[in-house]
C-alpha cells in the first residue's frame, strides 16, 4: 500500500532578505493527525517558515504542497482559504466584540442581507462546546483571559475549516491549567485528523504535546525526528538540544555555590495591590533567589512594589538595612534596585533608539559633562565595553535596538544596569521567549551579578530555570509566599505542590 | 551605508534641489531682497517647529500654539498699553504663553488626556481670550523701541532670522547633547520603557509644553514687533504650517524619531515652496492645495523610506 499524500509537505522551501539567507532548501512533510514540534534558536528560521506558511512571505524558491497540491499564496487570505490558520502570540482578535462575532469574524450568518444574531450564537455556542469552554457566546471577548482567548483563536481557525494549524509558541503567557486544556485541544484535533506544526523553546511540551520534531539552524533543516518515544526521553531531548545549538549543552544553568554575605533586600511584612497577605523575604548579598508562582499568584505585582511602580498600602522595604520608601522606578534606581521587567518590547527597550542610547538610558544622567552636557565619549566607551563583556550581537552600537534578538535585548537590558552601582537585582521572566544559546550566556551573566555581591531576585514560571539557578526558591500562590526551599530540597513536585492551588490534586 | 547617508540627507538633498531649481526658473527668486524675506517669512514657523519637534519626538502633540503666537502679542500690546513698559508687557506675554503650556503640560502628562484633544481645547480657549482681551480688534502699540526687535537689522539680516537662527542651534544642541533631549525621544520611543528605565516622564513632558508655550509667545512678540500691533485674529493655522515642517523634516508622529537639521530643512522647503509660488503669482487658493500636496507627498516619501530600511 502506498503511503497515504501528507496533509503538508514543504518542498526545498528557500527564502532571502536581501544577504540574509533565512530559508534554505527546508523540505519536510506532515500527515493527518501528525503534531510536528518545529524547533530551533532565534534567528534559525521558525518565524520565517511560519510567515511562508501563512502567505506573509513568498518564498524565494520551493514549494508548499497542501494534499499534494502546490499552494502559491498571494496573500494570508489565499492560505486561510486553502485551510491553514497560524496562531501567533499576538492573537488577531477584536477585543472589543463579543465572543460570538470574533468566532465569526469575517463570515457572519446573514438573511436577507440583515446580521442573523440566532444563527451566529447557535454556531458559536457550536464550537464553544468543541473547544470545551463553557461560556456565553455574547461575552465581551477583553473580559476573558488569555487562555480562553487563545481558545477562540483557534475555534476562528476552525469556524473557517482550517485543516493544518500552526502555533507560534503558544503556552508563552499561559497559566499551567490553561496549558494543560490546550494540549488536550492539541490532541483532541490531531485526532480528528488536523496536520499541527507547534513552534516552541520549551522540551518539556515537545514531549507533553508532539508526535514528531524538526529541527532548523541558520536557515536549514538539521534533523526530523520521525518519532519522539523510540528511545528514552533525556535521549532524545538530549539529541534535539545538540541539533538545536550545534554542541553539547549539559548544564544550561552552569549553578556553582557562591559566598552568601548580609541580607541585602528585606521585605517586612510588606502589602500592597495584587498581594493577598503581607510579604515578608530577605535576599542576601550574593544570592539568586528564585520566585515560583502561576501567572497570577503575585509574583510580578511583588516585584513592582520594590521597583516603586506600584505602591506599597503597608509594611517596609529594606536596602542594606536602610528603609527606602519607592515611589518611583527613579527612587528605587537611586537606592540601587533595578528591574528587567517581563514584557522587554513593551517595558524594556525603546525599539526605535540605537543600542547605545538603550545602554546608556539610565547612567547617563550621572555622567555629565560641565553639569548638563551629554558626555559622548562616556557614552560611546560604556556602550562598547558592555557589547563587549555580555557578547551582545549588533552590527554597530548605532543600531536600532528592534532590529535585535530577543536574547540580545535582554543583555541590553542588563547592561543598562550594569552601568549603574547596583544592590538588587529584580528579574520578571529573564528568558522567556530566548534561544537556548543566550539563556546559558544570560545565566553566566547574571551568577557573575551575584558574585559581585549583588542580590538578585527572579521571578520565572520556566521550573527548570528557577531550580536550575536560584540558591533559594521561594513559591508563591494565590497572592502570598506559600513556601520557601533551600536548593536542595527544591524538586520540582514539592515546587509544585505549594504553586497550584489548594483545592486542587497535585499530578503525579 | 548608502541607505543611511540617503535617509540622514534625504531632505537636505530635497532642498538643495528645490533652491537650484528655483534658482533657475523662478525669477528674481535668487536676489538678495528676495532671500531676506524669504528668511524673514520662515522665521515665525523655524522658532516654533523648534519645540514642535521636542513635542512630537515625546509623541505628543500641540495644536494651540498658533493660538498662543496670537494671544501673546495681544497680551505684550495691552499690558504695554497700561503699564507704559516695553519689559512689562514682554514678561507678561511670555508668562501667559508659559501658563498655557504649563496647563497643557498637567492635562497631558498627569491627567493622561490625549494631547490632541487638550490642545484642541486649549487652541480655542487660549484664542478666545485673545479676542475677549482685544475687543476682537488689533490693539496698536505705541512704543517705538519695542519695534526693534522684529525690525532692527544686524549684519544685514532683520533680527528675527537671528533669533530663528539661534533658536535652531540652542534646542538642536538640546536635543542631541542633553539628556533633556534624549529623555524626550526615550519617552516618544516607548514611554512605559522610559519610566521603567527611571526617566522623570511627567515632568519632561510637562517641561516640552511648557517650553512650547514660552517659544510660541516669543513668536508672538516678535511678530507683534514686526506688526507694531498685536493682533487677535492672526496666526490662523499656524499650527498645521508648523507640524507640517516637522513631518517634513522626518519626525516621526509616533514619537521617539526627529533631528533638529532635517526640520531646519522641512521649514525652508516650506518657505521656498509658498516663496516661489508668490513670485510665480500663483493664486493664494492654489498656494493652499500646493501645500497641502507637498505634505501628502512627504509622509508618502518617508513611508517608503521606512519599508525599505
Amino acid at each position: 500500500m502506498a503511503p497515504p499524500e501528507p496533509l503538508l509537505a514543504f518542498e526545498s522551501v528557500s527564502k532571502s532578505f536581501g544577504a540574509v539567507r533565512a530559508l534554505s532548501g527546508v523540505s519536510f512533510a506532515l500527515g493527518k493527525g501528525e503534531v510536528r514540534a518545529l524547533l530551533g534558536e532565534n534567528g534559525a528560521g521558525k518565524s520565517t517558515l511560519l510567515k511562508a506558511l501563512s502567505g506573509a512571505h513568498a518564498p524565494d524558491s520551493g514549494a508548499i504542497r497542501i494534499g499534494g497540491e502546490e499552494q502559491r499564496f498571494g496573500s494570508t487570505q489565499a492560505a486561510f482559504r486553502a485551510g491553514i490558520a497560524v496562531i501567533y502570540q499576538e492573537l488577531q482578535l477584536v477585543p472589543e466584540l463579543s465572543v460570538a462575532e470574533n468566532l465569526l469574524l469575517g463570515q457572519l450568518p446573514s438573511r436577507a442581507g440583515l446580521l442573523d444574531a440566532r444563527a451566529r450564537d447557535a454556531r458559536a455556542r457550536e464550537l464553544l462546546a468543541r473547544l470545551g469552554l463553557e461560556i456565553d457566546p455574547r461575552t465581551r471577548l477583553g473580559s476573558l483571559s488569555l487562555g480562553q482567548r487563545q481558545m477562540v483563536e483557534i475555534g476562528k481557525a476552525l469556524a473557517r475549516g482550517a485543516r493544518i494549524l500552526a502555533f507560534d509558541e503558544p503556552t508563552s503567557s499561559l497559566s499551567q491549567r490553561e496549558t494543560e486544556r490546550l494540549f488536550e485541544l492539541i490532541r483532541e484535533l490531531s485526532a480528528a485528523g488536523h496536520a499541527i506544526l507547534y513552534v516552541t523553546h520549551r522540551m518539556d511540551e515537545v514531549f507533553a504535546v508532539c508526535t514528531s520534531a524538526t529541527v532548523l539552524r541558520d536557515g536549514a533543516l538539521v534533523k526530523t525526528f520521525d518519532r519522539l518515544d523510540h528511545a528514552p526521553r533525556t535521549a532524545v531531548a538530549a539529541e534535539i538540544v545538540r541539533s538545536m545549538v550545534g554542541r553539547e549543552l549539559s548544564d544550561v544553568h552552569g549553578w556553582s555555590a557562591r559566598d552568601l554575605g548580609a541580607p541585602r533586600l528585606e521585605l517586612r511584612a510588606l502589602e500592597g495591590p495584587g498581594l493577598a497577605a503581607p510579604c515578608s523575604l530577605d535576599v542576601r548579598r550574593g544570592e539568586i533567589v528564585g520566585l515560583f508562582g502561576l501567572v497570577g499568584a503575585g509574583r510580578t505585582e511583588l516585584l513592582r512594589l520594590v521597583y516603586g511602580v506600584a505602591r506599597s498600602t503597608g509594611g517596609r522595604i529594606l536596602v542594606d538595612g536602610q528603609t527606602v520608601k519607592p515611589r518611583s522606578p527613579r527612587d528605587a534606581i537611586a537606592a540601587g534596585v533595578v528591574l528587567a521587567p517581563e514584557d522587554r518590547k513593551k517595558e524594556g527597550i525603546v525599539p526605535v533608539r540605537s543600542v547605545l542610547e538603550n545602554i546608556n538610558l539610565s547612567a547617563r544622567r550621572r555622567n555629565l559633562k560641565l553639569g548638563s552636557v551629554l558626555d559622548s565619549t562616556w557614552e560611546r566607551d560604556n556602550a562598547a565595553l558592555h557589547i563587549q563583556q555580555l557578547a551582545i550581537k549588533t552590527p554597530s552600537p548605532a543600531t536600532p535596538v528592534r532590529n535585535l534578538s530577543g536574547g540580545n535585548q535582554q543583555k541590553v537590558i542588563l547592561a543598562r544596569w550594569l552601568s549603574e552601582s547596583i544592590k538588587i537585582l529584580l528579574l520578571d521572566e529573564p528568558t522567556r521567549g530566548i534561544d537556548v544559546g543566550a539563556r546559558a550566556e544570560i545565566y553566566r551573566i547574571v551568577q557573575e551579578l551575584a558574585r559581585s555581591g549583588v542580590a538578585v531576585l527572579m521571578v520565572s514560571s520556566d521550573l527548570p530555570e528557577v531550580l536550575g539557578l536560584s540558591d533559594r526558591v521561594l513559591v508563591m500562590r494565590e497572592g502570598r509566599i506559600s513556601q520557601e526551599l533551600a536548593r536542595r530540597e527544591a524538586s520540582e513536585e514539592e515546587v509544585l505542590r505549594h504553586a497550584l492551588p489548594l483545592d486542587e490534586e497535585v499530578p503525579a | 551605508m548608502t541607505n543611511r547617508i540617503w535617509q540622514r540627507a534625504g531632505m537636505l538633498l530635497v532642498l538643495a534641489l528645490l533652491y537650484a531649481g528655483c534658482a533657475l526658473f523662478v525669477p528674481h527668486f535668487s536676489s538678495w531682497g528676495n532671500t531676506e524675506g524669504l528668511l524673514l517669512s520662515v522665521a515665525t514657523v523655524g522658532m516654533v517647529s523648534c519645540t514642535m519637534l521636542f513635542c512630537l519626538a515625546s509623541g505628543n502633540f500641540d495644536l494651540s500654539v498658533g493660538s498662543v503666537v496670537a494671544c501673546s502679542g495681544v497680551v505684550a500690546a495691552v499690558v504695554m498699553q497700561k503699564s507704559d513698559s516695553v519689559i512689562v508687557g514682554v514678561l507678561a506675554a511670555l508668562a501667559s504663553g508659559a501658563f498655557v503650556g504649563l496647563v497643557n503640560g498637567l492635562v497631558v502628562a498627569r491627567l493622561s488626556i490625549n494631547p490632541l484633544i487638550t490642545t484642541l481645547a486649549t487652541m480655542q480657549i487660549v484664542r478666545g481670550f485673545a479676542y475677549i482681551a482685544s475687543s476682537g480688534k488689533a490693539v496698536s502699540i505705541a512704543h517705538e523701541s519695542f519695534f526693534e526687535l522684529g525690525n532692527a537689522y544686524w549684519l544685514g539680516l532683520p533680527v528675527p532670522v537671528w533669533t530663528c537662527a539661534l533658536f535652531f542651534v540652542l534646542f538642536g544642541f538640546l536635543l542631541s547633547r542633553t539628556v533633556f533631549g534624549r529623555d524626550t525621544l526615550a519617552i516618544g520611543g516607548n514611554e512605559e520603557a522610559a519610566r521603567l528605565a527611571g526617566i522623570p516622564v511627567v515632568r519632561t513632558k510637562v517641561a516640552i509644553f511648557v517650553l512650547q508655550g514660552l517659544v510660541a509667545a516669543f513668536a508672538g512678540i516678535v511678530l507683534a514687533a514686526r506688526m507694531t500691533s498685536g493682533q487677535p485674529m492672526g496666526s490662523q493655522g499656524l499650527e498645521l504650517e508648523v507640524i507640517s515642517a516637522c513631518v517634513l523634516g522626518g519626525v516621526s508622529l509616533t514619537g521617539g524619531v526627529g533631528s533638529m537639521g532635517a526640520v531646519i530643512a522641512g521649514v525652508l522647503i516650506m518657505g521656498i515652496v509658498q516663496n516661489a509660488m508668490n513670485l510665480l503669482n500663483v493664486e493664494p487658493f492654489w498656494q493652499y492645495v500646493a501645500r497641502g500636496l507637498i505634505l501628502l507627498g512627504a509622509v508618502l516619501f518617508d513611508r517608503l523610506r521606512q519599508s525599505r530600511s
